[in-house]
């Protein structure tokens, strides 16, 4: 017998309620009583004193973007093993468990190939060497 | 099966009492509403106490890392100063809150909001004893990743809408930071995933005892280095030191809320704090063995054959002993956190990175590989019931 019973996620919604009430209230009740004297100068963002030098919405650094797409690959595939994980154990004890480490080493195996690809690429380094003549001026010849 | 508050106080007979008393009066099942009363006061209590816990971990903080640079720390409000979090409470509501005129006001408002929202979500499944869980969803930890994946946002968006130098780039190496932790910090779960067979709190702890050498940790080397790689990779993603990088003092201003002011700034810091116990809490019922007693005390079975109480009562005992023994092990935990923060230097971005792509993740493959096979090879077995069958084999063939 297995009934989904929605009742179990009740304190899920409960939670999120109470986060938002926390928040929403504490930020009415302060608005009752804490000054409020905006003036120009208050309002702008902090530049350590210095008037603000254009917007910070600039383009950012690639290799924020690099990270991510590695990222993204990995959670996907992590989240794809959750359930083979979740199973393992049962199938381990009708004898199945030869089948699912089978297919938990293609997963990792997939999952190292990918690391090992980005490694090789350079893509894990922070700051990428590019073996351009620039970059390797004044280096040593290997 | 699931043992949430709601399940654990029908064993009551009041309980039922009131349902059937509900039901006659209103004239429908009133199952489901007693049920949303229980969870809203457990709900309340919880966050209550996480609230305290989160205060009382700023008071911690500055506490012992006073302790640890021999100075004498906050001693002016309460006994021992104890009092101070109240205190930083009031000032935070009182202080004037500032939205810079530049920045985008809807992500600015939100930001910090979705940062309270990930982490009290995530208190649904945090299992404080067997009775005392709002939820054991089938999914639990699964869902508690994801939630606690909601917080890495909200820093990325306080960061971005602040439209502040420091904010932008304080809220891009958080974000690349917590993103980068969650793929060993995940990979070490489904390793222990692996071990428990199933992903509810319930499964994960179950498999569990109440001495050391029942605990997942103690389980196989793999579960063992698993648990370093998995507390680090949670040090990264709660923006705690070494790995506070997104709110560096000494290069970022404040990073991500540099910006934020009074109690928006109050909120993103309450969220830290709790959030750290609440990891402290997964490392805790993934390795440590949760809320687990010694000598299965927690079921009221042996309090009530050596002692003769009361049934429900020594049930109760049973739940207070639980939550006494997860409490302990996640506050010693919390201590660790703090004791990392104020001993361990900063990383450079560079070093940050490499850390996670080099050495974490290969290393939580490793081991995701280990468990996997151990689990085929030795049926299951800790390494604990495997020297000790090998012993019992060895003297009886003598």
């Amino acid at each position: 017998m297995s009934t989904f019973n929605l009742d179990v996620y009740m304190p899920v919604v409960i939670l999120i309620a109470l986060a938002l009430l926390v928040a929403g209230g504490s930020m009415l009740l302060g608005s009752f009583i804490r000054p409020h004297h905006p003036s120009k100068l208050k309002e702008t963002a902090y530049e350590c004193g210095e008037e603000p030098i254009g917007t910070a919405w600039a383009n950012f650094n690639v290799r924020f973007y690099v990270i991510a797409l590695i990222f993204i690959i990995f959670d996907v595939e992590s989240a794809l093993m959750f359930p083979v994980a979740a199973v393992f154990k049962k199938f381990n004890q009708i004898g199945l468990g030869g089948t699912l480490l089978l297919s938990v080493l293609t997963f990792v195996l997939v999952l190292v190939a990918g690391i090992i690809y980005c490694w090789k690429k350079g893509d894990l380094d922070w700051v990428k060497s590019f073996n351009t003549p620039q970059a390797n001026y004044g280096k040593k010849d290997k | 099966m699931n043992s949430t508050v709601v399940t654990y106080l029908s064993q009551s007979k009041e309980l039922t009492n009131i349902i059937s008393w509900l039901t006659e009066t209103l004239g429908f099942d009133a199952t489901s509403l007693v049920a949303f009363i229980v969870f809203l006061i457990v709900s309340l209590i919880i966050v209550g106490a996480m609230a305290t816990i989160g205060g009382l971990g700023t008071y911690a903080e500055r506490k012992i890392s006073a302790d640890l640079q021999m100075r004498v720390g906050p001693n002016r409000v309460g006994p021992y100063g104890l009092l101070q979090f109240l205190a930083d409470g009031v000032k935070m509501i009182l202080k004037e809150d500032i939205i810079p005129s530049s920045a985008d006001k809807f992500t600015f408002i939100l930001a910090p909001i979705l940062c309270m929202v990930g982490v009290f979500a995530t208190l649904a499944v945090l299992p404080f004893s067997s009775g005392f869980m709002l939820a054991d969803l089938n999914v639990g930890i699964f869902y508690l990743v994801g939630m606690a994946s909601l917080v890495g946002v909200g820093v990325f968006l306080g960061g971005y809408a602040s439209n502040s130098k420091w904010s932008m780039l304080g809220g891009m190496r958080g974000a690349s930071q917590i993103i980068s932790y969650e793929i060993p910090s995940t990979i070490t779960i489904i390793s222990i995933v692996i071990l428990a067979g199933g992903l509810s709190m319930g499964a994960l702890i179950g498999g569990q005892g109440g001495l050391p050498h029942e605990w997942y940790i103690l389980h196989n080397p793999f579960a063992f280095i698993g648990f370093f790689i998995f507390f680090i990779a949670s040090l990264a993603e709660t923006n705690r030191a070494p790995f506070d990088l997104p709110e560096a003092e000494s290069e970022l201003v404040s990073g991500y809320h540099t910006e934020y002011s009074g109690m928006r700034f109050g909120l993103f810091a309450l969220a830290e704090y709790i959030e750290v116990f609440v990891v402290c809490g997964v490392a805790t019922a993934l390795f440590l063995g949760g809320y687990k007693v010694p000598f299965d005390l927690g079921s009221g079975a042996l309090i009530v054959e050596k002692l003769g109480l009361d049934v429900m009562l020594a049930k109760n005992i049973g739940q207070l002993l639980e939550l006494g023994s997860f409490f302990t092990k996640t506050l010693a935990l919390y201590y660790v956190v703090i004791w990392v923060r104020w001993t361990l230097p900063r990383l450079r971005v560079d070093q940050l990175m490499t850390l996670c792509w080099k050495y974490l993740t290969p290393i939580a493959l490793f081991n995701l590989l280990g468990c996997a096979v151990w689990m085929y090879a030795f049926d299951g077995k800790s390494i604990y019931s495997l020297i000790f069958e090998t012993a019992a084999t060895l003297s009886s063939g003598h």
